[in-house]
């Protein structure tokens, strides 16, 4: 198969993971010009580049087979499991509802918004958005897919009865109108140019206008509801009606909430499950050594932080942050607690994948001497300074006992408070002084911006203020121009980088682990499985 | 006899209403100490305060402790265990989809367990002292000392990912034929029968050494009767009481207690049910699990003290 040698080539070039990334990216239908772009911000050479944008076509031509059955197991399972896309709570939730349903539009691998349901989407102002809907879409009832399907989906968030989990974005729309036979109208209080990657996320996924029992799991996606039995299991099988010609691969899908990470990777290598999420890293050589088995690695732009918060205690000092700030040893705390399966964090929370990410921002690295300085003028003295993690954010307890150690060498005491995962979030995140935290990957910086670092956000977790920078979130909200947005984005991570009590070490990477014969998975950085999208993209070779 | 006994039931019963009534009253206290409400659990990360404070409002959890649960008190007489709070469902469908799976297991393993220990425990018994008693006396005590989850995880990489005779995972679900079962079955069973066999058959093996030490035994023996029927009609009867009572508690431990088997290979009964419910304060679905857990203890011991009057002639013929 001349894929194969091409495959061997780019690895060749570019090493496994990367190379992978790249044929995934190619797969989804990248151009030329965004590819070169990909490969020159990883630092590669431009002659490496253009060799490689010139498999793109061989990639596409890697014939994916037709039927099989797979068996999938993710970490999260609960008896709050649900069909509703608006109460969603947990990945197994977002796994079913992609298999279920489709969004207006979906997010690739840079969390930029790509047509799905709308096969067409623009606005002039960033205040009315216009869609214009796919024509021939059918739910799996029978229905066609028509504008009031999308003003019911979209609308049922802002009703209180509804308890959506997306309430709080819902509420920036003001009206959504059928003005066409296939277009419908979304107007904003206030412009928002993300609205596309909004509407891109799991809990905006489209249902048949009216539903209010959703125990059939009616949608447009590419697998039907078999069966569903809540913190246990559902099964799908393929929608031979779906939209896209050719998808979904799979015959049938058998996902499993599994709560144990020895029992999933137990039964992974057993043979029972093709595909786990939510591995760990001290899992990867077990899986790699056995033969027929590959661990996926999506870089994520999950990651656990240091809140400091800023309105009382010792953050109140902004030496004090900064000097905790110098006290990561991040590249150790990369390989040692992580085993390599993160990337460095900069102190502010935009991941390297993102499309929006400012690479110009210097990395802060590990410096006693910086530290003792800024602890020096933070005039803190002897006190002894408690520092709350726990196991429930992840990894925070290794990181908070590597941080007491630096501590030490700088004459600053630091007492590791380790509390249980049980109402970790409720108790004593927000509330310590200095507690770690864990924040999953959000689909746009907006959000990100809006909920953990404005000053009125909700979990601006180090009370941060910055008039300026809330400035910059609305000015970039509002603006269409990619390059100014980017200017914008890149001012705020600096701000954010220099001033906030949040100290970010490292984003976390997901490890799915899978036999061989699934091919297909590409890279979304929201987290593992193609940030819960893998269904119709994978297949199951013989 | 019946005019006794009946007496006994009907005490019993009374007593248990109320040890239910106590234990239903303790675990709504605690369950409202814990840190953290069905709302702040369900919201998690997007957990504000006007969000928590909705969501509180929808779930009724505005009123006092006490008047909630003179609500759910005054719902569950009418045979109502409530709704869930964090899942769409009523609690008795939820419970309905788990408890007959719980049910089964338990039930397969006590056929298996209960038979292996009585015998063991009776051969061992009877023969103390020989080289029997002693490997069967010294395997269940380092058998018991093991705990389940090392054993389950042993078998799992024995049977399922090395050998790959066995799966490892266990859904109840897709059992149609004995021979999946079987399979199915094998490990949990097994990590379960190490855990309850051992207790069985040391209470077992004491209780009938206690009886055939005393002096009515030597009686018996003077009568000329020798080996089984000695034992089996004579000694046996009046060690049931002390054998029953064990056999009672591992059977409440299997209904109940085998969260470590339900989590290692996916078993989908009331323990991990009720493990999520702890960890996402779903009061009314913790209320009935342990309602639950409580009357099958009752019931099972009741069973037991019967089992063990009906088959000692100096209680069952008591005035």
């Amino acid at each position: 198969m001349p894929a194969m040698s091409d495959r061997e080539r780019l690895h060749a070039l570019l090493g496994e993971g990367e190379g992978e990334r790249l044929l995934g990216a190619l797969r989804r239908g990248l151009t030329r010009r965004e590819l070169l772009g990909l490969l020159l911000k990883g630092g590669m050479l431009a002659a490496a580049a253009g060799s490689t944008a010139g498999l793109a076509l061989s990639a596409h031509a890697q014939t994916p087979r037709r039927g099989g059955r797979l068996r999938v197991a993710s970490a999260a399972a609960s008896i709050a499991d649900t069909l509703d896309p608006a109460k969603q709570a947990n990945y197994t939730d977002y796994l079913r509802g992609c298999m279920l349903h489709n969004g207006l539009t979906t997010l690739d691998g840079r969390l930029a918004p790509q047509p799905e349901l709308a096969e067409w989407f623009d606005s002039a102002d960033a205040r009315s958005w216009v869609f214009r809907l796919r024509e021939g879409v059918l739910f799996h009832n029978g229905k066609a897919l028509a504008p009031e399907d999308v003003v019911f989906s979209l609308l049922r968030h802002k009703d209180p009865a509804t308890a959506s989990k997306a309430r709080v974005l819902a509420e920036q729309i003001d009206s959504v109108r059928a003005t066409g036979p296939r277009e419908v109208t979304v107007t904003l209080k206030q412009p928002n140019a993300d609205l596309p990657v909004i509407l891109g996320t799991h809990h905006f996924h489209i249902v048949p206008a009216g539903t209010t029992d959703f125990s059939a799991g009616i949608g447009t996606g590419p697998f039907r509801l078999k069966e569903f039995k809540r913190g246990l299991r559902s099964v799908v099988v393929r929608n031979e009606r779906y939209w896209k010609p050719g998808r979904p691969y799979l015959d049938e899908i058998e996902l499993s909430g599994l709560g144990d990470e020895s029992a999933r990777v137990n039964a992974l290598l057993s043979g029972d499950l093709d595909l786990v999420g939510g591995v760990n890293p001290r899992s990867v050589a077990r899986i790699k050594a056995t033969a027929g088995y590959d661990v996926f690695v999506t870089r994520s732009g999950q990651y656990t932080d240091l809140d400091i918060r800023q309105d009382l205690g010792p953050g109140a000092s902004p030496d004090f942050v900064l000097a905790m700030k110098y006290l990561f040893d991040r590249p150790r705390m990369r390989d040692a607690v992580a085993l390599g399966y993160a990337e460095l964090g900069n102190d502010q929370p935009i991941d390297p994948s993102h499309r929006f990410y400012f690479p110009g921002l210097p990395q802060r690295a590990y410096d006693p001497e910086r530290a003792r300085y800024h602890f020096r003028k933070s005039g803190l003295g002897n006190t002894v300074v408690p520092v709350v993690a726990s196991p429930v954010a992840i990894y925070s307890v290794e990181m908070a006992l590597m941080l007491q150690q630096a501590a030490d060498g700088i004459g600053l005491k630091l007492d590791v408070k380790r509390m249980p995962a049980d109402g970790y979030w409720s108790t004593y995140w927000m509330k310590s002084p200095i507690a770690f935290g864990n924040v999953n990957a959000r689909p746009s910086a907006d959000i990100l911006f809006t909920q953990f670092f404005k000053s009125d956000g909700p979990w601006n977790a180090s009370r941060w203020r910055n008039p300026h920078f809330d400035q910059l979130l609305l000015l970039a909200r509002s603006e269409s121009d990619e390059a100014r947005r980017q200017q914008y984005y890149a001012d705020m991570q600096t701000l954010i980088h220099d001033g906030a009590g949040v100290g970010i070490p490292m984003f976390l990477s997901s490890l799915d682990g899978h036999t061989t014969r699934l091919k297909g998975l590409s890279p979304v950085p929201l987290g593992g499985m193609m940030g819960a999208a893998f269904a119709e993209h994978v297949w199951l070779e013989d | 006899m019946s005019a006794f006994l009946l007496r006994l039931v009907a005490r019993r019963v009374g007593l248990a209403l109320l040890s239910l009534l106590l234990v239903s009253a303790m675990v709504f206290a605690i369950t409202a100490v814990l840190p953290g409400d069905a709302a702040t659990e369900q919201l998690g990360q997007d957990a504000t305060p006007e969000a928590v404070a909705a969501l509180r409002e929808q779930l009724g959890l505005g009123q006092s402790v006490p008047v909630r649960y003179a609500h759910w008190l005054g719902r569950l007489v009418q045979g109502d265990f409530g709704r869930s709070m964090v899942s769409d469902a009523t609690v008795s469908e939820l419970l309905s989809s788990r408890l007959p799976n719980s049910l089964r297991l338990a039930a397969v393993t006590a056929a298996i367990s209960i038979p292996l220990a009585l015998v063991l425990g009776i051969l061992a018994a009877v023969r103390r002292g020989s080289w029997f008693d002693r490997a069967v006396s010294m395997g269940t005590v380092a058998i018991v000392s093991v705990p389940e989850f090392l054993v389950a995880t042993i078998a799992v990489l024995v049977f399922a990912v090395h050998l790959r005779w066995l799966p490892a995972l266990s859904y109840a679900s897709d059992i149609s034929s004995l021979g999946q079962m079987l399979r199915a079955f094998a490990m949990p069973v097994l990590t379960l029968c190490c855990v309850t066999v051992a207790q069985m058959l040391r209470m077992t093996r004491a209780a009938l050494i206690d009886q055939l030490e005393a002096p009515y035994i030597e009686m018996v023996r003077l009568k000329g009767a020798t080996g089984a029927r000695l034992v089996l009609a004579h000694a046996l009867p009046n060690a049931i009481g002390p054998i029953a009572n064990a056999v009672a508690l591992s059977m409440s431990y299997l209904l109940g207690g085998v969260i470590v088997v339900e989590t290692i290979f996916n078993y989908p009964g009331v323990s991990k049910l009720m493990v999520d419910g702890v960890a996402q304060r779903d009061i009314p679905l913790v209320q009935a699990c342990t309602m639950i857990f409580c009357a099958g203890y009752l019931v099972l011991v009741m069973l037991a003290d019967l089992c063990g009057i009906l088959a000692n002639p100096r209680l069952r013929h008591r005035r």
